[in-house]
């Protein structure tokens, strides 16, 4: 039959080969064309360097009025308050969204920033805004799944955090242990260590083993890469297992051109030598950027498996409504009306007994009117 | 305890030579510059006393930096494995150092926990409180009918703030912090951990940091109100350019160029801690000990100890003897305006009794 029809319609050489294994192609050529969507929070004290290092991670400026601190005689960024104006400030949600295409694919990022965490001196609500934020997106895809148009829905809801750590302290601080407590179950975690640049290999690899015991020990659930499958190359298992073995990753972000050993390079430039960007033994810039594109599907796949599914679960349960103390309310007002609805059967049953006396003594033939209660 | 660290001191006796000149038969010089020499024997026999307290976070090198400072290594090192403490704690450890028979009794006052927490309302608090404890006590000592021949001094004589390198401005806290606190003693606010600024953000972050200071009003050390006459202020204003000093603090030597130097090493280079090119630690040395020690404790003494005791004394006229301290309120900033032109003349107060 096909063999009659244009060459077109070509019968596969092996018996047996029916083609579906041409299906990943038709799924690539579609998510090709489609795009991807992927939204990144950072979140971390002011001053650990969060937007330069977003600014590397793909080499774009999504912060285009900022000026970097490098540049002496420009005004102070917008970003950057005086003291005064952050005692009152509470933290904002930033964000910001860029498309990026390379080689033909496309990505469209958002970073969500957060400024102004840890920045008051009572930092006890500094992660409310935060949380809200990150219910809001699960509820809105929510919703526009629950919808009748479901075509074109948007996703923003938060894929991946990074969460800053400072290098300076001792471990993690108190803050960042409520804070990863609050939304380890709401979103993926990925500790970064900032400003790498000021420690020592020692002290860093002190750092990085401090950090995974207190997470340990307060049981925070952060985003752990999945084991390379039996079946992938050498090559990507030991990648995997390189990647795994650095989190937390210490990093350092800069998109200035350096001239090192002849080259030019991002790094930072000091007195007592050059830090490369790109470096891995300066480093852990590369291992992050590898997690995360070659992760990128992944983090996208446990936000909608586990996190959504929870945060799913955990409204639907509700009823769907907003306000978990409205089934309380529900609860007393069933109980108030039926107390009402006692109060006025009392109410009728006397009435009609008083009427009855009435008729009993009043009028003895008209005791038709009267009921037997 | 302490153990007394002896530097080679190349004479053996800790008299200094002789004045040449005999004594006076003939027309000529009286012989009052003796008297240097007799301060300097006095001074030498009784020692002095420095005491100095480090403010920080957490992590940000202050107990490496007094190491550093004074070249003491603590008996037990800054440990890495504590976590840092639920509250504010005040810990003072005694140093008795000697160089060329000059013996200087240290005491530093370190702060753990400052800052560190969630909620940091009135963590000062405590700090505050200890200071003018100091004061109180010296207070109480000064007021005895009978009083000690040299009154122990335990008067903070500088708090060195450690500003953490952000490389935007100073945060509230440290805002909040400095108000507070220079009114009641000397502060001088250092940016800690240099190494993670490039020497543009060094300088943006520095001239950040000192509009902030203005426009908040906060007068660190050296103060322009207190400067004598035109050399000071010419001295004290190439520094005041300068604070707050980007320093990084290290206790472990290594090799470069055949030297031996302080540094920290990393795979890129080693900081070397006293080289002004990588870190403006020998300025802050030299601030606090080689320039600027004696001016730090005059000035503890001569105004803000002055004005802790006027307070004190309008507050209860009759002032009881006895062990019971008064609780001070923390002044209000409306109460301890700048000092007023008599209380800055220096020598007004210096009592024999005081060490120079």
């Amino acid at each position: 039959m096909s063999k009659q029809q244009p060459t077109q319609f070509i019968n596969p050489e092996t018996p047996g080969y029916v083609g579906f294994a041409n299906l990943p192609n038709q799924v690539h050529r579609k998510s090709v064309k489609k795009g991807f969507e992927f939204t990144l929070m950072v979140v971390g004290e002011s001053g650990l360097g969060k937007s330069t290092l977003i600014n590397s991670l793909f080499l774009t400026d999504l912060y285009p009025e900022r000026v970097i601190p490098g540049a002496a005689g420009k005004n102070i960024p917008m970003k950057t308050l005086t003291g005064a104006e952050k005692i009152e400030r509470t933290v904002q949600i930033e964000a910001s969204t860029v498309e990026i295409e390379e080689r033909g694919v496309k990505l469209r990022l958002t970073v969500v920033d957060t400024p102004g965490y840890g920045d008051a001196i009572n930092c006890r609500d500094c992660f409310k805004t935060i949380i809200s934020y990150i219910d809001e997106q699960f509820e809105r895809y929510l919703h526009d799944e629950s919808g009748l148009n479901r075509r074109h829905i948007i996703d923003n809801r938060v894929h991946c955090c990074f969460y800053f750590i400072s290098p300076f302290g001792h471990g993690l601080k108190p803050l960042d242990v409520a804070f990863m407590k609050a939304i380890h179950n709401k979103v993926n975690i990925v500790p970064v260590i900032a400003k790498a640049d000021t420690l020592t290999l020692k002290e860093r690899e002190r750092l990085k083993k401090r950090i995974l015991d207190e997470i340990e020990e307060h049981n925070i659930k952060i985003y752990h890469l999945p084991d390379a499958e039996s079946d992938e190359d050498e090559d990507f298992k030991e990648q995997t297992r390189l990647l795994k073995a650095s989190i937390p990753f210490s990093v350092v972000g800069s998109n200035q051109l350096i001239e090192a050993k002849g080259k030019k390079v991002r790094g930072r430039l000091y007195p007592w030598g050059v830090v490369e960007v790109e470096n891995p033994e300066h480093n852990d810039f590369l291992k992050l950027r590898t997690m995360l594109i070659t992760h990128m599907q992944d983090l996208q796949e446990v936000t909608q498996d586990l996190h959504y599914e929870n945060f799913r679960s955990e409204r639907l349960k509700r009823g769907g409504r907003k306000v978990e103390n409205e089934d309380v309310n529900k609860d007393q007002i069933l109980l108030e009306k039926e107390a009402e609805l006692r109060r006025m059967q009392e109410m009728i049953a006397r009435m009609q007994a008083q009427m009855q006396m009435q008729m009993q003594t009043g009028d003895g033939d008209g005791g038709a009117l009267g009921h037997h209660v | 305890m302490d153990p007394l660290r002896r530097s080679p001191s190349p004479c053996l006796s800790s008299r200094p030579s002789s004045p040449s000149t005999p004594p006076c038969e003939m027309l000529g010089p009286v012989g009052i510059e003796a008297v240097l020499d007799q301060l300097k024997i006095k001074a030498m026999k009784m020692g002095f006393e420095f005491n100095i307290m480090v403010v920080g976070q957490s992590g940000l090198g202050k107990s490496t930096m007094v190491n550093t400072l004074f070249k003491v290594w603590k008996s037990n090192p800054p440990g890495l494995g504590v976590p840092p403490p639920q509250t504010l704690q005040l810990h003072s450890v005694t140093h008795v150092i000697e160089e060329k028979g000059v013996k200087l009794k240290l005491t530093v006052t370190d702060t753990p926990g400052f800052g560190d927490q969630i909620n940091n309302d009135n963590c000062w608090d405590p700090i505050l409180g200890y200071i003018n404890e100091q004061y109180e006590q010296y207070l109480q000592e000064e007021l005895l009918i009978t009083r000690q021949r040299h009154i122990p001094d335990t008067r903070v004589h500088c708090c060195v703030y450690f500003v953490p390198p952000t490389g935007h401005c100073l945060r509230p806290l440290d805002i909040e912090f400095l108000q507070r606190l220079c009114q009641t003693v000397n502060v001088v606010p250092v940016i800690a951990r240099a190494d993670s600024l490039t020497i543009e953000e060094r300088e943006a972050f520095r001239r950040r940091i000192q509009q902030n200071l203005r426009t908040h009003c906060i007068n660190v050390y050296p103060q322009m109100c207190f400067d004598e006459d035109i050399n000071d202020r010419i001295l004290n204003s190439k520094l005041r350019d300068r604070i707050p000093f980007a320093v990084v603090g290290a206790d472990q030597e290594h090799l470069v160029n055949g030297r031996c130097v302080l540094g920290r090493k990393t795979n890129w280079g080693i900081i070397e801690v006293e080289n002004m090119a990588h870190c403006e630690f020998p300025l802050l040395r030299d601030l606090l000990i080689r320039s600027h020690l004696q001016d730090l404790k005059d000035i503890t003494h001569n105004v803000h100890y002055e004005n802790y005791r006027v307070i004190r004394l309008n507050e209860s006229h009759l002032l009881p003897r006895g062990p019971g301290w008064v609780n001070l309120a923390p002044a209000s900033p409306g109460q301890l305006t700048t000092p007023r032109p008599f209380k800055v003349c220096r020598g007004a107060h210096d009592d024999s009794d005081d060490e120079f």
